[in-house]
């Protein structure tokens, strides 16, 4: 990294502990001009005197960095796939753990507990949905989500292969919706940090979607170790898009369920 | 060789447009291309085989990590925004969207420019809407080339135009000019 932003990685990460120095650097850097312009700083030498004193202007830049962007059935074929593919697996066994790392406002995770309520699986399913961004937890758990965006949801949802209507999953008001309260009941949702927080949990699947696009191949392979020691022998893994196992040292430890959709499985 | 990669951005109108640029533009073209067009978020980039006549050129999406190669053209993923990393690599960032756009022209190019500096060239054609224009301030900032279409030409003359309103572009040409133009400023591979 450039030494002004190393030097606010290094000082965001002595005072506040969160660790970004392991970030994609281009995505960091345009984070801290954002931040510049919207402050009025003159230039980036000022960014970290700020962040050591200045409070509020610390947890604005830190809710900068962690994007939080997100979208109920984002990619719906990526859900079609996840219901023809990974559901008849998850069907046999007893109690199915879902772990759901960087899930930021919970879009994704309602999208999930209803495709395993579709699926009849609701009922013997936890979700472990983590980001470290409390703020979005915050939102998540509330499962409140503007009105305006369900059209798109709605059509994602048809997209990706539901069943129901859309329609059926949430109660709304003239600018809000909110999610039903039976897809929140098996949802547990948690603080947790993949750069410096452990192992979680013995997961039959993990979706961690468009979280490691930010981070440098040293950290993604880090981050990919904790989720293969999280999984069961034939656990799943399902990635972004964009994201693949092509850089990480386990690529040999799974077999591709699905290319396209970038879902993979441990092997026994 | 003075330039090391070109940044197209491209909005409506665009896939005429790109047609044309690839027909004209050499086999053995020398530096990467990087192109933002304008697409929605669940497209499949299907466009990319439209304008490749005969699979002329080596295009592909570009993925995260991913190193630049010479000679190589690279498209921006739908529902992302690309950025060029310190080592000539790409990122991808699902950060929200500018100027209603992900992929965004100016993310492209401003990160670009801080890479490439004044090896860069920079060049925006049809649109309707100013996203790119930001970028091209950067690139010419940096001392790199700024070259839109001129809007004359354009199906939508927005986005050259909003260009061209802020700052003082280097060259504004038909899109026959501009593939000229990029050929004589970079030669051919040696
Ligand atoms: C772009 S969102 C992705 C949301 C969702 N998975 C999706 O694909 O739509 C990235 C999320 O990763 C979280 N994140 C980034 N770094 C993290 C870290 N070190 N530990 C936990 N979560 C992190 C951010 O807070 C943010 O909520």
């Amino acid at each position: 990294m450039q030494t002004h932003v190393r030097d606010i990685m290094d000082a965001i990460y002595k005072k506040y502990g969160y660790d970004f120095r392991q970030y994609s650097e281009a995505h960091i850097t345009r984070r801290i001009m954002n931040r510049v312009r919207l402050s009025g700083l003159e230039d980036i030498s000022y960014v970290r005197s700020e962040v050591m004193n200045n409070e509020t202007f610390a947890s604005q830049l830190l809710q900068d960095l962690s994007i939080t962007v997100t979208e109920m059935f984002r990619d719906p074929g990526f859900y079609k796939s996840l219901r023809e593919n990974v559901i008849p697996l998850l069907k046999t066994y007893p109690f199915i753990k879902i772990w759901h790392a960087g899930c930021s406002t919970g879009e994704e995770v309602y999208s999930v507990a209803i495709l395993m309520q579709e699926e009849g699986l609701y009922g013997r399913t936890t979700i472990y949905a983590t980001d470290f961004n409390q703020q979005a937890l915050n939102k998540a758990k509330g499962g409140i989500f503007s009105n305006g965006l369900m059209k798109e949801y709605t059509t994602n949802y048809q997209l990706s292969g539901g069943k129901e209507s859309f329609l059926n999953y949430y109660t709304s008001d003239y600018d809000h919706v909110i999610m039903n309260q039976s897809l929140k009941r098996n949802i547990v949702w948690a603080n947790h940090n993949l750069v410096t927080d452990s192992v979680f949990a013995e997961a039959h699947l993990i979706l961690c979607r468009n979280v490691l696009i930010y981070f440098e191949t040293e950290l993604q392979n880090k981050v990919q170790k904790i989720f293969f020691d999280s999984l069961i022998n034939g656990g799943i893994l399902c990635l972004g898009a964009k994201e693949g196992l092509r850089f990480s040292d386990l690529r040999d430890e799974y077999t591709e369920l699905d290319k396209q959709h970038r879902i993979f499985k441990k092997k026994y | 060789m003075r330039y090391e990669a070109i940044v197209i951005g491209v909005s409506s109108g665009g896939l005429n447009a790109m047609k044309v640029m690839f027909t004209l533009l050499p086999k053995d073209f020398s530096i990467p291309i990087v192109i933002v067009q304008h697409i929605g978020p669940r497209s499949d980039n299907q466009w990319i085989k439209l304008v490749n006549d005969k699979n002329k050129f080596d295009i592909k999406e570009a993925d995260e990590k991913e190193k630049i190669e010479n000679g190589r053209i690279y498209v921006a993923p739908p529902n992302y925004h690309l950025l060029i990393e310190r080592s000539k690599t790409f990122s991808l960032t699902i950060d929200e969207r500018v100027n209603f756009a992900r992929p965004s022209i100016d993310v492209l190019f401003e990160s670009a420019a801080e890479v490439y500096r004044d090896k860069l060239i920079g060049v925006v054609l049809t649109g309707s809407n100013a996203d790119g224009t930001n970028g091209m301030k950067r690139i010419k900032k940096y001392g790199g080339l700024t070259i839109v279409q001129d809007p004359a030409t354009a199906e939508s003359s927005y986005m050259p135009a909003s260009v061209m309103a802020t700052m003082p572009v280097d060259h504004i040409s038909p899109l026959d000019g501009i593939v000229n133009l990029l050929i004589g400023v970079t030669g051919p591979k040696r």
